[in-house]
C-alpha cells in the first residue's frame, strides 16, 4: 500500500504487456500511461506546493533576520524604547514577556494537569463531565481577542487587578490551558491500564497511582504540551492589547529578590507591561522606515524563540517516545 | 468497614484506612474544582460579552445595529451599524480560505496517499511552523513584504488592503486545514482504497475520487473549523488590512474588521461603561456567536468524520 505508486504501476504494466489478449487493448494502455503519468504529475504538484511552501517561510524569516541586522546586537536587548528609532531596545518588552510567561506558565500548568488528570482518571459519565469537555474544545475555538474581552471585564475591572503582569499572565494561562490539557490526557492515555491494575493490587490508592506511577510516565508528555503553549502564548498580541497593555513602558517591573526582608516581592505582579509582539505591533504601526527596522529585528528575536520552543517539543516528543516500552 | 464482618481488620488499619478514604476524596474534590476553571472561563466569557453590550442595545435598537450602514460610534455623529465590521470580517475571510482551503486539501492528500510515513514525519512538523509563528509577524508580513510585492503587479493596490491580509492568513491556516483533511483521510478504511485499486483506478483516481468523497464530513468539518479562525484572527488585519470601517466586498481596498476594530479602541482610550466600551463589547459579542455557532458545527461534522 505504501510502496511508491511507480513501481506498482510499473510492475501492472509489465502483466499487461506479457498478456496477449490485454496487449491488443492499445486503449487500455494508453489509459493506463496517462493514469501513471497524472500520478507522477500529481506527486510533483505536490512537492512543488511543498517547495512553494518553504521559500515562502524562507523568504519570511529572511527579511526579517536582512531587515533587522542593523539593530540585531547586544544594545537593542538592553535599551528601553524610545523615540528615537535609533536609540530604542526591546528591554522592557523581553522582560515583560519573560514575567508574563511565568505567570501563565503556572496558572497554565496548574489548572491544565489537574484537569487533565481528572478528566481522564476521575470523571464519572455525567451532565458535568459532559459540560466540562464541552468547555474545553470550545474554548481552543473561541477567538483569543474575546480572551481579552473577558479579562478586561472580569481581571481589569471586576477583581481590580489593573492592566497588570498578573491579569495579563492569567489571561494567557486561560487561552492555552486547553493545550495543556490535551496533552495530559493524551500522555495518561498512553500509559496502559495493567499498569494501573498492578498498582491498585498492592494496595495502592488512586491517588497514589496518580503520584508515584501516573505523573512521572506522563510528565515527558506534559512537559512538551507545556512547551507548546507557551511558543503560543508568548507570541500572543491580541488579548494583551484588549485587556490594555500599554505599548510604550520605560521601567522595569519591580525585582522579585529584595535586599530587605521578607527578600522576596511579589510586587511585580502588579506592574504595568509590555511584552515583545505588543513592541513589534507598536513598532510596525508606525509610518518610519527606521521604526520598521525595530519591529523587524524585534519579530526575528520573536520568531526564533517560537521555533526554538517548538524544535524543543518536537525533540522532547521524540526522545520521550523512545524512553517507555509497554 | 465499621460493620460486622470486618473483624479482621485492626483498629490502627481502620483509622488508617479512614485517613486514605478522606485523602481520596479531597483529591478527587480539588481535581474537580480545578476542572471547572475551563467550565467558568467559557461562562464567564458569555457573561461578560451579554452583560456590557446589554447597556449598548439600550441605547441603539437591533434593528438600527443590524441595518444601518456606517459604524462610526467614536465619533460625535455617532452611527452603529454593524454591517461594515462584518463585511470587512468575510471579505479577510474569504481571501484566506481561497487560498488555505486549496492547498490544505491537496497538501493532505500528498501526506495521506502518496507519500512515505517516514517522509511524512519530516514533513508535518515543518508545516506546524506556518501555524506557529506569531501572528503579529505574519501582520509585518503582510504590510511591509505582500503588499509591496503586490503593488509591483498591481500599482494602485492601496498600502493597507484586505488582499494580502487575507493571502498571509491563508498561509497562516494551511496546516490548520492539512491536519483536519489528513486525518478524515486517515480515518477512511484501507478496503476502501483497495477496492478502489482492484477496479483499476489509479492513486490519483483513488485519492480523488473514493478517498476524499469518503472523507467528505472531515473536508466540511476542516472548511467550518478555519473559517471560524481565520474569522477571529487579529494581528494579521489590524496591521495590514487598515483602519476605516466601510462595506466593502472588494479584497482590494482597505477595510476594518471585528477584531481590528476591537484593538482600535483598546489602543486608544475607551473609559470603562463609556458607549466606545460597550462597542467593543458588542464586536466581540457579534463575532463570538459567528464563530460558536461554525465551532459547533464543526463539530459535529469532525465526530461525525471520526465516527466513520
Amino acid at each position: 500500500m505504501r510502496k511508491s505508486p511507480m513501481k506498482k504501476d510499473k510492475n501492472r504494466n509489465n502483466i499487461m504487456a506479457k498478456d496477449p489478449i490485454l496487449a491488443k487493448h492499445n486503449k487500455t494502455e494508453k489509459l493506463i500511461k496517462s493514469k501513471n503519468i497524472k500520478d507522477q504529475l500529481f506527486y510533483l504538484f505536490g512537492f512543488l506546493i511543498l517547495v512553494a511552501a518553504s521559500f515562502i517561510l524562507f523568504a519570511l524569516i529572511s527579511d526579517l533576520f536582512i531587515r533587522g541586522a542593523s539593530r540585531l546586537n547586544f544594545d537593542f536587548l538592553t535599551h528601553f524604547p524610545s523615540r528615537k528609532p535609533e536609540a530604542a531596545g526591546i528591554l522592557s518588552a523581553w522582560v515583560g514577556s519573560l514575567a508574563v510567561m511565568l505567570v501563565t506558565s503556572s496558572v497554565s500548568l496548574v489548572l491544565g494537569v489537574m484537569t487533565g488528570i481528572y478528566l481522564e482518571e476521575y470523571a464519572p459519565k455525567n451532565i458535568f463531565t459532559f459540560l466540562i469537555e464541552l468547555a474545553i474544545v470550545n474554548m481552543a475555538g473561541i477567538p483569543s481577542i474575546t480572551f481579552g474581552l473577558m479579562a478586561l471585564g472580569i481581571f481589569v475591572y471586576q477583581f481590580n487587578f489593573g492592566q497588570s503582569i498578573l491579569t495579563a499572565g492569567l489571561t494567557l494561562g486561560l487561552l492555552v490551558l486547553p493545550i495543556i490539557i490535551v496533552t495530559t490526557r493524551e500522555a495518561l492515555k498512553s500509559i496502559p491500564n495493567h499498569l494501573r491494575e498492578a498498582a491498585y493490587s498492592l494496595g495502592a490508592s488512586k491517588y497514589q497511582i496518580v503520584r508515584d506511577h501516573l505523573l512521572p510516565y506522563s510528565s515527558g508528555g506534559i512537559l512538551t504540551g507545556m512547551i507548546l503553549a507557551l511558543s503560543r502564548a508568548v507570541g500572543e498580541t491580541a488579548p494583551l492589547i484588549t485587556i490594555g497593555a500599554l505599548t510604550f513602558i520605560a521601567f522595569l517591573p519591580t525585582p522579585p529578590i529584595q535586599s530587605t526582608p521578607p527578600f522576596v516581592s511579589f510586587e511585580w505582579l502588579w506592574d504595568g507591561f509590555t511584552v515583545l509582539p505588543i513592541q513589534m505591533f507598536n513598532w510596525v504601526s508606525r509610518p518610519q522606515e527606521e521604526f520598521h527596522i525595530n519591529a523587524a529585528a524585534t519579530g526575528a528575536i520573536l520568531l526564533m524563540l517560537t521555533l526554538i520552543l517548538n524544535a524543543g517539543a518536537i525533540w522532547l516528543r521524540y526522545k520521550f517516545r523512545k524512553r517507555y516500552h509497554w | 468497614m465499621a460493620n460486622g464482618n470486618s473483624s479482621i481488620i485492626s483498629g490502627y488499619d481502620e483509622k488508617r484506612l479512614a485517613h486514605v478514604k478522606r485523602r481520596e476524596s479531597w483529591v478527587a474534590f480539588i481535581l474537580f474544582l480545578a476542572s471547572l476553571s475551563t467550565l467558568l472561563t467559557v461562562f464567564s466569557i458569555i457573561v461578560i460579552l451579554v452583560t456590557e453590550s446589554l447597556p449598548f442595545f439600550k441605547t441603539v435598537s437591533i434593528i438600527d445595529f443590524l441595518t444601518q450602514k456606517e459604524w462610526t460610534p467614536l465619533f460625535d455623529q455617532a452611527q452603529y451599524g454593524i454591517l461594515p465590521l462584518i463585511s470587512g470580517t468575510l471579505t479577510t475571510t474569504w481571501v484566506a480560505m481561497l487560498i488555505a482551503l486549496p492547498s490544505g486539501i491537496i497538501i493532505a492528500a500528498y501526506l495521506s496517499e502518496f507519500i512515505r510515513p517516514s517522509l511524512r514525519e519530516i514533513i508535518k512538523p515543518l508545516l506546524e511552523i506556518f501555524a506557529a509563528i506569531p501572528t503579529v509577524v505574519y501582520g509585518y508580513f503582510a504590510l511591509l513584504f505582500v503588499t509591496p510585492v503586490l503593488q509591483k503587479f498591481f500599482p494602485e493596490l492601496p498600502g493597507f488592503n484586505m488582499f494580502s491580509a487575507g493571502i498571509v492568513m491563508g498561509f497562516m491556516i494551511i496546516p490548520y486545514v492539512s491536519s483536519l483533511v489528513e486525518d478524515a483521510m486517515r480515518s477512511v478504511s484501507k478496503e476502501v482504497r483497495e477496492a478502489s485499486f482492484a477496479l483499476g483506478a489509479s492513486k490519483l483516481e483513488t485519492t480523488f475520487k473514493v478517498v476524499l468523497p469518503a472523507a467528505s464530513s472531515g473536508i466540511i468539518a476542516a472548511l467550518i473549523l478555519s473559517i471560524s479562525r481565520a474569522l477571529g484572527e487579529t494581528m494579521i488585519v489590524a496591521i495590514a488590512a487598515g483602519m476605516q470601517p466601510q462595506i466593502a466586498f472588494s479584497p482590494f481596498q482597505a477595510a476594518q474588521t471585528l477584531t481590528a476594530f476591537i484593538v482600535q479602541v483598546s489602543l486608544g482610550d475607551a473609559p470603562h461603561g463609556s458607549i466606545g466600551y460597550q462597542s467593543i463589547y458588542v464586536a466581540g459579542l457579534t463575532l463570538f456567536c459567528m464563530t460558536l455557532i461554525l465551532n459547533l458545527i464543526g463539530f459535529y461534522f469532525r465526530k461525525q468524520a471520526q465516527s466513520k
